[in-house]
């Protein structure tokens, strides 16, 4: 009691730490309840402020290591990820697959184990098996944070687009959401899907049927195989055609021309006021129309900028609360 | 922490709450010859309708309309960040925000809390405040000083004085905040 006093007493709304001590990580939206993303996007909002000023420097998380490690090409996501910890304070280690002993032959568990030495507080990761972030996560103290696991979760991109949708149309429940193209290989349309479905919007995904993963009705959202369908959105989500990782010989489309042919997003596909996004990189031309991605209605450099502050609050949310609820103020009797 | 059944005393009622503004509000006016140079900044939560209310008390005793800003310190804290698994030190606060759209340059900043007690918070805000621009200089008004200071700060103007025993609490109501005025004195433990 003594020790609990000397702090100062609580304002009514703020909110109750986690009961359990868990370490808490960052890996699937799955893993989030719609108050923790709804925290998590105000928390983003706060740090967008901060961006504006001459000064952009937190010193919240002043001391603490973040690790970023990156067993896949990137571009926005590792650079996102080190400019928001950096912004915050912490101290910021890159690493990338190549180059490192990983070239060696070094496997992510023994890998994570050196790693694990340095006590980092975060570590940030991508690597292209499913999976990999619980492996790190056994064999580290630190949280966690997925950075996009193979075909499985890309839980921060979901999060940056849910908050450039709320800024830009000021909801998310409600809305129509169409996602376009490449389902089958995308992590950020599984991540995606869950997110928009979690915070009330319809989701219809749109693209041909091989691309399309039979089945996935069974999350809740629609599934057409017409870019005719497109039209009744509030935002167009277009995904990347990924060729990286199709299979050697497996034909998907019978040609990334036939592909743009039926399932490209060209200006005359869409109607002024649909928003668009994409998570990049852009294939022009394939796709995405030139003219559709710089149209005014194009969310996709906001989606970078969102990108920034919602890592931002990912990084301080995991290192300072967990799942809350709001604590009901305690006023003691008044004397009269 | 506090049952409901134990009693607060009450320090300041309604009426000594406003007279102890006024008294503050009538220091500042004094201290600050040039008072198109003062700006208000109060501290999330109860510093905001605090400075708020100097703001118009200051208008009435002198007629001038010093700046007023609002400043949320929860990004300067040293307290919120816990390590590993364990749970946070503190709740994680509701972030609210910071409205600075003065430039600071040359202002006599007062900053507003309700109540001063270890002195972190002012901490947290002189560095905060830094972070948007460069007063020239930095006062302190506070409604209650209950010593147990951790750290060099002292406030510039103090509504009232009041020693008190750590484990008591003190508890700055506001009409805005808690639609009420008061301020509370919740007994620790050991009574």
């Amino acid at each position: 009691m003594a020790e609990t006093t000397t702090t100062p007493p609580l304002a009514r709304d703020e909110l109750l730490p986690p009961k359990t001590g868990e370490r808490r990580h960052l890996i699937s939206i799955g893993d989030l309840s719609k108050e923790d993303v709804e925290r998590l996007l105000t928390l983003a909002t706060a740090f967008a402020s901060t961006l504006e000023r001459d000064v952009k420097k937190l010193p919240i998380l002043r001391g603490r290591t973040v690790v970023n490690m990156f067993y896949e090409s990137s571009t926005r996501t590792s650079s996102s990820f080190e400019l928001a910890a950096k912004r915050l304070s912490a101290d910021v280690m890159s690493i990338k697959a190549s180059g490192s002993s990983v070239d060696k032959g070094e496997s992510l568990k023994d890998t994570a184990l050196t790693i694990g030495c340095y006590d980092p507080d975060v570590i940030i990761l991508r690597h292209p098996e499913i999976g990999a972030p619980e492996l790190v996560a056994r064999f580290t103290d630190a949280h966690i944070v997925n950075a996009g696991d193979g075909k499985h979760q890309h839980p921060t991109q979901a999060l940056l687009d849910l908050y450039t949708i709320q800024e830009e149309l000021e909801r998310i429940e409600g809305l129509h959401i169409a996602i376009v193209g490449d389902v089958l290989h995308s992590r950020v349309a599984r991540s995606d899907i869950q997110a928009f479905l979690l915070m009330g919007a319809k989701v219809t995904l749109v693209g041909p049927p091989p691309l399309i993963p039979r089945g996935i009705e069974a999350m809740g959202c629609e599934v057409s195989y017409d870019i005719d369908a497109i039209k009744d959105a509030d935002v167009v989500y277009i995904l990347r055609m990924q060729r990286e990782r199709m299979l050697e010989g497996a034909n998907y489309v019978p040609s990334l021309r036939e592909y743009t042919a039926r399932w490209g997003v060209t200006a005359d596909r869409v109607r002024p006021g649909q928003k668009i996004m994409h998570p990049g990189p852009m294939n022009r031309g394939v796709e995405i129309d030139g003219d559709v991605a710089d149209a005014a209605d194009a969310l996709i450099e906001r989606q970078v900028r969102s990108g920034l502050a919602v890592r931002m609050a990912v990084l301080y949310d995991l290192l300072t609360a967990g799942p809350v609820g709001v604590k009901v103020a305690e006023i003691a009797e008044v004397a009269p | 922490m506090a049952t409901p059944t134990r009693t607060a005393t009450t320090l300041l009622d309604a009426d000594a709450l406003g007279r102890t503004l006024q008294r503050i509000a009538h220091e500042i006016v004094e201290r600050n010859e040039d008072l198109s140079k003062v700006a208000l900044v109060g501290i999330h939560t109860r510093g905001v309708p605090l400075a708020q209310r100097l703001r118009r008390l200051i208008q009435e005793f002198a007629d001038v309309e010093v700046a007023l800003g609002t400043l949320d310190i929860t990004f300067y804290r040293d307290d919120l960040v816990a390590r590993g698994g364990d749970a946070p030190l503190h709740p994680q606060p509701v972030v609210k925000a910071t409205t600075l759209d003065f430039s600071l340059e040359g202002l006599t900043c007062i900053l507003v809390d309700d109540v001063l007690y270890t002195g972190r918070t002012i901490r947290a805000a002189i560095e905060a405040l830094f972070d948007y621009g460069r007063p020239e200089r930095v006062q302190l008004a506070c409604l209650v000083d209950r010593g147990h200071r951790e750290l060099p700060i002292r406030p510039d103007y103090v509504g009232k004085n009041l020693p008190s025993a750590r484990d008591e609490r003190v508890q700055v109501q506001l009409v805005e905040v808690d639609e009420v005025d008061a301020v509370l004195l919740i007994p620790g433990n050991e009574r």
